[in-house]
């Protein structure tokens, strides 16, 4: 049937008039998409060209020298995988339990709803501000001192916020049902929890924890505040040794005046991209594979 | 779940045996002779030095060094050769600002703080405070670089008096043309760029060329990164900025240097003109403070001076800045031996336009 047949002349040229600004829409939607991709492309193959020459066997096993062809990237990727680990390790638990305490036992008052508004307030606070936190608190409170634990440390202060707020998203993603068949056959909540809540979650709570991991991993300015800007000859040997970090390093190349240095730093930038990519790949196949099977 | 524990636990064993895989001792360094390839104008060329007679294996420790961006190239580069001689010291050089620096010094969290100014006095009331002594060793000279476009012809030379007329604070809002800093000059638009307000070389340059540290205009494109200030000049006909003369050497092409007039003449700096003081008044030493306790505490602290006083002369010119003269540096070294706390500098004021060789050899 032909639309034309009940329009008048008039009308159908406003109609058309319609259309055609919808059209303009959507050209402008795909121009704003383009736009960013765009960017990222150009910014994506400069990269690249400047730093793929660059990345040889040598750049990972070789400190950072003054010779351009001598740098590596040892000191600083051993910095970043114990940081990563370290904090790993404490805001897992932390933030796990967090969420399991808010989501399964806590009672709704005002003193939950008040930790509640602060979590996200705290997810939301800029990272500079974690860093002096962290450089009051665990370098000159816990005398610490300016090393990779008080590092983990901040880096753990910083991404717990993301890991409960995720933690409690994909608890509370389980069903009610699961639950209460638990407790009709006579589980306790702790038997609830751990059995039947938690491996329904664990998905989700995994994709929350690494893609913090990946925040920690490209975070700059607090490690900068905490004094992890810091040039480095010598391996790590433990979680109070003076450490830097990828980030870092790629910042320290970027400001030096010879080229070759900002070569290497764009030769860093693939790295960086390479561990950030992985992490959040891992994320996506571990939220794909162990997706809920109730 | 079962699983899943498996693949969590494998993850974190994989990330353990990564990290375990990276030696635990760097690769013994050779025992008698170390070569030190420096390369010059592209030609490269082996230095063979023998290290001290004491064993370097036998002194071990940790000689912490923060400071100045300016100085670290310097320290770190020392830091990498004495590393690969005394493999069990481990030199780790920090970078926060000559001012930074000084804070942590002063708070007795450092053993060397690298600076590219004198102390100030603030700073010596803190370390004074603190009970800490600090011997001041000058170290190398960096020249500041005045820069235009290199599409600007009619710019060669600047006298301090107009470079000051630009810069000064009563400049803000009224020096905004070419043609007001000296009859001839175009009717272009001026436009600034500088190191941020908290370098230690915008303070040297607002002490050198408008005669008060920290005074200048405010309306100026500052950035704390110098390639950001090399791409900015390189990027605007009408341009006025200044950096270290290191960031220059590296981007010749992009930026055209402008000559220094201070009364004698014009002059471009250079190695020669910056070590023998003709390039006034942005020609500036470079410094490290030394912590006067810690050097008996610690044999490495004093092996790491004597080495960085010895090999100054061939690094400080590979990392792109001027070394002192063979006699300074052996005024210095006498300065260390005979452990002569306090600044050279004292009652000075400002370092502006002084001799190095001058006041050190006061001393003696």
């Amino acid at each position: 049937m032909n639309t034309s047949a009940f329009l008048s002349p008039n009308e159908l040229q406003r109609l058309q008039r319609r259309k055609q600004r919808g059209r303009w829409f959507e050209l402008l939607a795909l121009l704003a998409v383009l736009i960013g991709i765009v960017v990222l492309l150009i910014l994506l193959i400069d990269v690249f060209l400047d730093g793929l020459p660059w990345l040889r066997p040598e750049f990972f096993t070789q400190f950072p020298s003054r010779f351009p062809d001598k740098s590596g990237l040892r000191s600083a990727l051993q910095g970043t995988l114990w940081l990563a680990v370290i904090t790993a390790v404490l805001s897992f638990p932390i933030g796990v339990a967090a969420a399991i305490y808010l989501e399964e036992y806590a009672r709704d008052n005002w003193f939950t709803r008040f930790i509640e508004i602060n979590i996200s307030n705290l997810a939301g606070v800029p990272s500079i501000i974690y860093g002096l936190l962290g450089l009051g608190l665990f370098v000159y409170g816990l005398n610490l001192g300016r090393s990779l634990l008080a590092g983990a440390l901040t880096m753990t202060l910083l991404v717990l916020p993301t890991v409960i707020v995720s933690s409690r998203e994909a608890i509370r993603a389980v069903p009610r049902s699961v639950r209460l068949a638990a407790f009709g056959l006579g589980a306790t909540p702790w038997q609830t929890v751990r059995d039947h809540v938690l491996p329904y979650a664990m998905p989700g709570i995994l994709t929350g924890t690494i893609l913090a991991m990946s925040r920690a991993i490209g975070e700059t300015a607090p490690l900068i505040t905490i004094g992890a800007l810091t040039y480095i000859r010598f391996d790590l040997r433990g979680p109070l040794d003076l450490f830097t970090v990828l980030p870092i390093q790629i910042f320290n190349w970027i400001s030096l005046p010879q080229k070759e240095f900002q070569k290497l730093a764009a030769a860093g930038i693939i790295v960086l991209l390479a561990v950030l990519l992985l992490l959040n790949t891992t994320a996506i196949i571990l939220r794909i594979r162990l997706q809920k099977r109730w | 779940m079962r699983n899943l524990f498996r693949l969590i636990s494998l993850l974190f064993v994989t990330a353990i045996v990564i990290s375990a895989c990276a030696p635990a001792t760097p690769p013994p360094a050779e025992p008698t002779v170390i070569e030190i390839t420096r390369i010059v104008a592209g030609t490269p060329q082996v230095i063979t030095a023998t290290p001290a007679p004491t064993t370097s294996a036998d002194i071990e420790g940790t000689i912490l060094v923060d400071g100045s961006s300016t100085v670290a190239p310097i320290t770190a580069a020392i830091a990498e050769e004495f590393q690969s001689e005394y493999p069990n010291v481990r030199v780790p050089v920090g970078i926060s600002g000559t001012g930074g620096g000084f804070k942590k010094f002063c708070n007795d969290e450092t053993d060397i703080s690298d600076a590219s100014r004198p102390i100030k006095e603030s700073e010596t009331e803190l370390c004074k405070q603190n009970g800490i002594d600090y011997i001041e060793l000058p170290i190398a000279f960096d020249g500041l670089a005045v820069m235009v476009n290199p599409k600007n012809d009619f710019v060669e030379c600047l006298t301090v008096a107009e470079l000051k007329k630009i810069w000064e604070p009563e400049a803000e809002g009224k020096i905004t043309n070419w043609n007001q800093v000296r009859e001839g000059f175009p009717n272009r638009p001026l436009t600034l760029y500088g190191p941020g307000v908290d370098s230690g070389t915008y303070d040297y340059f607002t002490e050198a060329i408008v005669g008060k540290e920290g005074a200048s205009r405010g309306d100026f494109l500052p950035s704390e990164d110098d390639n950001v200030l090399v791409q900015g000049i390189a990027g605007d006909e009408n341009a006025l900025g200044f950096f270290g003369l290191a960031y220059y050497e590296e981007n010749k092409d992009k930026l055209k240097l402008v000559a220094i007039d201070s009364g004698n003449g014009c002059v471009l700096p250079s190695l020669e003109t910056v070590s023998n003081g003709t390039y006034r008044p942005l020609s500036r030493p470079l410094f490290i403070y030394v912590n006067r306790a810690r050097v008996d505490q610690k044999d490495e602290i004093n092996a790491f001076i004597s080495f960085y006083l010895k090999n100054a002369t061939t690094i400080v010119t590979e990392v792109g800045y001027i070394p002192l003269t063979p006699e300074i540096y052996e005024l210095v070294q006498k300065r260390f031996e005979n452990r002569v706390t306090g600044s050279i500098f004292e009652g000075q004021g400002s370092t502006v336009g002084v001799s190095l060789a001058d006041l050190l050899a006061k001393e003696q």
